[in-house]
């Protein structure tokens, strides 16, 4: 596997797929100036509200990517076989395996970078332009630049590479699995087989495991973390536990085997 | 040598597209596979270039295709098909692209090649036209220090003057001898001067095979006018059409001095010998 391979097939699939950057930013952008009549009408003050708009745009940023990493995986591998492109990538020294790779690499590393990079930045703008109109209107704005920001966004940092990357590796696995296998609606066979299984479950043995462990794979885990509202929600008691759980474990091995699987489809299937 | 495949086989489901495929491609070659639909052009090339499993014996520079494709893929360059190119890409990226992770892509060659074209290094795929994707993708794989160069159906849907001018530049700005290329087209009369060997598949399987210099030397087109075909009937032509009024005929190892006396005596046509080779061999499987 070469690393100038890698670096310039992720390079390509954020030039295809500007959506990586654009949609972030542009969320970020909006929730950014809302901050404006928020202060104005004096929705931002005292500085616990000012907290909760500053959680509202992380959390509206980290859910655009989220929105954009499900569409991007699913896209990935079914497009290029779509518009026949494929056959021209399979034409460079570039291995199935490296290119499957670099697709996940960027719902694994680019976007929670992304994710974190503009979240900070619109919260930092939300900060400059509320203290302005605070201090013209005469309100004091020490309170805004006293929050634990370092610990906010440490806490983002760590939910971002935790969850929404290595928690979350076995659903971009299998996003991307379907769609080097999919031949058309991928979307759909992505979504129906786990909805499927757990209606199944429900009828058949009036039980909710398939539904109960695909619910604690996506809020990644995060049950001992601090009570919700916190600032300090995002850190949990015990940050590096999860690497003692076996589900975690077993998330991955299930992420390796559909990466696996995804490679072996890439390399011998025709497109569509 | 180039290529060896040996016994190659390739079933989809109960059709079989391969069915002991015998080639072999010497360097230096240019070698055009021809053959109507469906007759395992596509796949046979897909086989060569490591894009789908097969059965049989295939090495390609000494390697498996199959097995080790991407590496394959710095001494082979190939168009699979026209506008394979993405169409969200812009012309410097795939440029930038290409020359990051092909060893053997030189840039200043392949901008020296769009200088000579309408194409501008900012524009996406999807705003050139069908020819300037074409001359794209060959100035493109012509960048490329290849020992290899596979085309498939290359100038599909070009109008005249484009692929004329493909074929001339494939010639004159990249073929230096030590080359090879496999090249498959419908367009049989316009690659017949270009090419040093010609293969016919059908059903899957090779059903002729010669160097061209060997192919003009053995067959000889001779057309006559309606009182001599008679005559040149018990010659025992090939294949036989007409053309107002006179009858074309396709003579193999006719002697030229005999043939002069009954008609005019031509440079024999690949695609006139296509067609008798598909009628007389086409209709068994």
């Amino acid at each position: 596997m070469s690393s100038g391979a890698m670096a310039w097939s992720v390079k390509r699939e954020v030039w295809e797929n500007r959506s990586i950057y654009l949609a972030p930013v542009i969320v970020g952008a909006l929730i950014a100036i809302t901050s404006i009549p928020a202060t104005v009408m004096g929705l931002n003050s005292p500085v616990s509200r000012f907290s909760s708009h500053i959680e509202i745009a992380g959390g509206a940023v980290m859910g655009t990517t989220l929105i954009v990493a499900i569409f991007y995986c699913l896209d990935a591998l079914y497009g290029e076989r779509r518009d026949r492109s494929i056959l021209f990538w399979k034409s460079m020294p570039v291995s199935d395996s490296e290119a499957v790779l670099s697709k996940m690499f960027v719902p694994m590393a680019i976007l929670p970078v992304v994710t974190f990079a503009v979240t900070v930045a619109t919260q930092f703008i939300m900060l400059l332009l509320t203290s302005a109109i605070l201090s013209m209107k005469g309100e004091a704005v020490t309170p805004l630049w006293n929050l634990p920001w370092p610990q906010m966004s440490s806490g983002l940092l760590y939910h971002l590479v935790v969850v929404h990357s290595l928690y979350y590796a076995p659903i971009f696995g299998w996003l991307l699995l379907v769609s080097a296998w999919a031949k058309r609606l991928p979307f759909l066979w992505a979504f129906l087989p786990p909805a499927a299984i757990g209606i199944i479950e429900k009828f058949v043995f009036n039980s909710t495991h398939f539904g109960n462990m695909l619910g604690s794979l996506i809020s990644g885990g995060m049950d001992g973390s601090p009570k919700k509202g916190s600032l300090m929600m995002l850190w949990p008691a015990h940050p590096f536990e999860f690497l003692g759980r076996p589900g975690f474990w077993i998330g991955w091995l299930f992420a390796a085997t559909c990466l696996t699987a995804a490679i072996l489809l890439r390399r011998g299937r025709d497109p569509i | 040598m180039v290529i060896d495949a040996r016994g190659i086989r390739k079933a989809f489901g109960s059709t079989v597209a391969l069915d002991g495929v015998d080639l072999q491609v010497d360097e230096g070659r240019i070698v055009g596979l021809i053959g109507p639909n469906g007759a395992g052009k596509t796949t046979a090339l897909n086989a060569i270039l490591g894009l789908t499993p097969y059965q049989g014996q295939l090495t390609v520079l000494g390697r498996d295709p199959w097995t080790s494709r991407s590496r394959l893929m710095h001494d082979v360059a190939y168009i699979a098909d026209v506008a394979v190119l993405p169409r969200w890409i812009r012309v410097s990226q795939l440029l930038d692209f290409a020359g990051g992770v092909h060893p053997r892509f030189d840039r200043a060659k392949a901008e020296g090649f769009l200088a000579k074209t309408a194409i501008r290094r900012n524009a996406r795929v999807r705003e050139l036209s069908k020819g300037m994707v074409a001359q794209l993708h060959l100035a493109l794989v012509m960048a490329i220090d290849a020992r290899l160069l596979v085309l498939d159906e290359p100038t599909l849907g070009l109008d005249i003057l484009f692929r004329k001018q493909f074929y001339d530049s494939l010639l004159n700005d990249y073929f230096d001898g030590s080359r090879t290329i496999l090249v498959t087209t419908h367009q049989v009369e316009e690659i017949q001067d270009i090419l040093t060997d010609v293969v016919f598949i059908n059903h899957g399987r090779i059903v002729f095979r010669s160097s061209m210099e060997e192919f003009e030397s053995r067959y000889l087109e001779l057309v006559v006018p309606p009182d001599r075909v008679a005559a040149a009937r018990a010659l025992r032509p090939l294949h036989e059409r007409q053309v107002l009024g006179r009858s074309i005929l396709l003579i193999e190892n006719g002697d030229r001095q005999q043939l002069a006396a009954l008609g005019e005596v031509r440079k024999p046509s690949l695609a006139e010998l296509f067609v008798a080779v598909m009628e007389s061999k086409g209709a068994t499987p």
